[in-house]
């Protein structure tokens, strides 16, 4: 006993030094996966407070940059609205309504707090939370395109994976046929994702944009993502399809959260298939 | 002594936020993010009773952590730097015993103030970024940017503390 006692008191620091490393690991080991930890995060309330109050640097230099982009999608969404009118009045409605892609979903604005894009597992925090209706696994987009899904949240904040992260995994498809694969990304600068899974029969060119499916129930479909920049062919598969985002992941600011408003419905149903 | 735990804690919140609203969003030439805040270990006064360092330098890497939503990968960095920090002194000064209390990295000559610096810095940024990107990318990537940022954070690091210590004498 008294050779147990003086062992620890020698070797105290020691010991201390491996415990404390130990929880280290755990934590990162936690946050490699996708079910990351519930407080080592920056959705919680004392870090979404400071990023929210002391935002020093981020984000002052591209506000015209932004103030043009949501008039530009507002004007968008106005010419929409008219188009839809119009319709209305020439009883054309079913047209509008089936044709582009039907399906019910509500949209929370936010802006980010904090932008990570160099990372293996980049996290953005945006300034709304429970509170706001925001929980995990809602689809985060601006004007050109997806940017990520919720992570995690606190009461007014939330915290996003951004597309950018080595766990991403996004449902997605060629604009211009039904071919359908998963978006993923190799911790390879923050400009392009890679396209994988696609079937060979689909067609593909350099160019061609690529768009989210609607088969989840996260994002709606016909959602930007990007285009593709070049794929290599072998043993009669495509690989390394590369593409480049339309989004400047190192400056957005202003986002969509997007709720399906039938995604427990749909849920229930494939779990009862199960 | 009171004056030492105030001066401490001072400098742990000031470059915890330096680091978390500043310098986490300064990328030179695109990928190079200089890490500063490991200063506080260069910079905590050297005893024997190193328990509380250890915690304080833990809790550190963690905040920093915390707000960068890495995990556990900046703690475990710094928690191992400031537990190499004593051993390394010896090394780096070919003695066993010297006086705590007096002791500060002026003390050391230029050779050994650098070697000693850039060591500990090329340690912690080893460990950051092998525990960041094992899962994605290669050795050689890997390595280049530690190397890289180990330069850039080494040059911070040295620079300040030069100012700091200077004023106080």
């Amino acid at each position: 006993m008294h050779q147990i006692i003086s062992f620890f008191i020698r070797y105290k620091y020691f010991l201390l030094f491996l415990v404390l490393e130990l929880i280290a690991f755990s934590f990162t080991i936690q946050s490699h996966s996708f079910h990351r930890s519930r407080f080592i995060n920056s959705s919680n309330i004392i870090t979404g407070f400071i990023y929210d109050k002391f935002n020093l640097v981020a984000n002052h230099s591209n506000v015209k940059e932004h103030n043009l982009q949501l008039s530009e999608e507002n004007s968008k969404l106005k010419n929409l609205l008219t188009q839809k009118n119009d319709t209305a009045n020439t009883v054309k409605i079913t047209v509008l309504d089936s044709l582009i892609y039907k399906q019910n979903f509500t949209y929370i604005n936010a802006s980010i707090k904090n932008n990570e894009y160099v990372k293996s597992n980049n996290i953005l925090t945006i300034n709304k939370g429970e509170k706001d209706s925001i929980y995990k696994d809602l689809g985060v987009i601006n004007s050109k395109g997806v940017i990520g899904i919720v992570s995690n949240t606190s009461s007014s904040y939330a915290t996003v994976m951004s597309i950018l992260n080595e766990n991403s995994k996004i449902n997605a498809r060629l604009k211009k046929n039904h071919h359908y694969g998963t978006i993923t990304w190799n911790a390879k600068g923050y400009k392009t994702v890679q396209f994988e899974d696609l079937p060979r029969q689909a067609d593909i060119k350099v160019g061609d944009t690529i768009i989210t499916d609607g088969k989840s129930t996260i994002f709606p479909e016909g959602i930007l993502i990007g285009t593709i920049e070049n794929f290599e062919l072998a043993n009669n598969n495509y690989q390394n399809i590369e593409v480049t985002l339309f989004n400047d992941m190192s400056a957005i600011k202003h986002v969509n959260i997007v709720t399906n408003l039938d995604k427990i419905e749909i849920k229930a149903l494939e779990n009862n298939n199960e | 002594m009171n004056n030492v735990i105030f001066t401490n804690s001072v400098r742990f919140i000031l470059l915890l936020l330096l680091q978390v609203l500043v310098l986490n969003h300064v990328l030179l030439f695109g990928y190079i993010n200089p890490i500063l805040y490991i200063l506080f270990v260069f910079l905590y006064p050297i005893k024997k009773e190193k328990g509380i360092f250890l915690v304080l330098s833990f809790l550190l890497g963690l905040s920093v952590d915390i707000f960068s939503n890495s995990g556990g990968v900046n703690a475990a960095a710094t928690l191992l730097i400031a537990y190499i920090r004593l051993p390394l002194l010896h090394l780096i000064q070919n003695k066993t015993e010297f006086d705590y209390l007096l002791f500060n990295i002026k003390k050391l000559n230029l050779i050994q103030a650098i070697v000693y610096i850039f060591s500990l810095t090329f340690l912690h940024h080893l460990v950051v970024f092998l525990l960041e990107f094992y899962k994605t990318q290669n050795v050689f990537d890997i390595s280049e940017k530690v190397l890289v940022t180990t330069i850039f954070s080494g040059i911070l690091i040295s620079f300040s503390v030069q100012l700091l210590l200077k004023n106080k004498q």
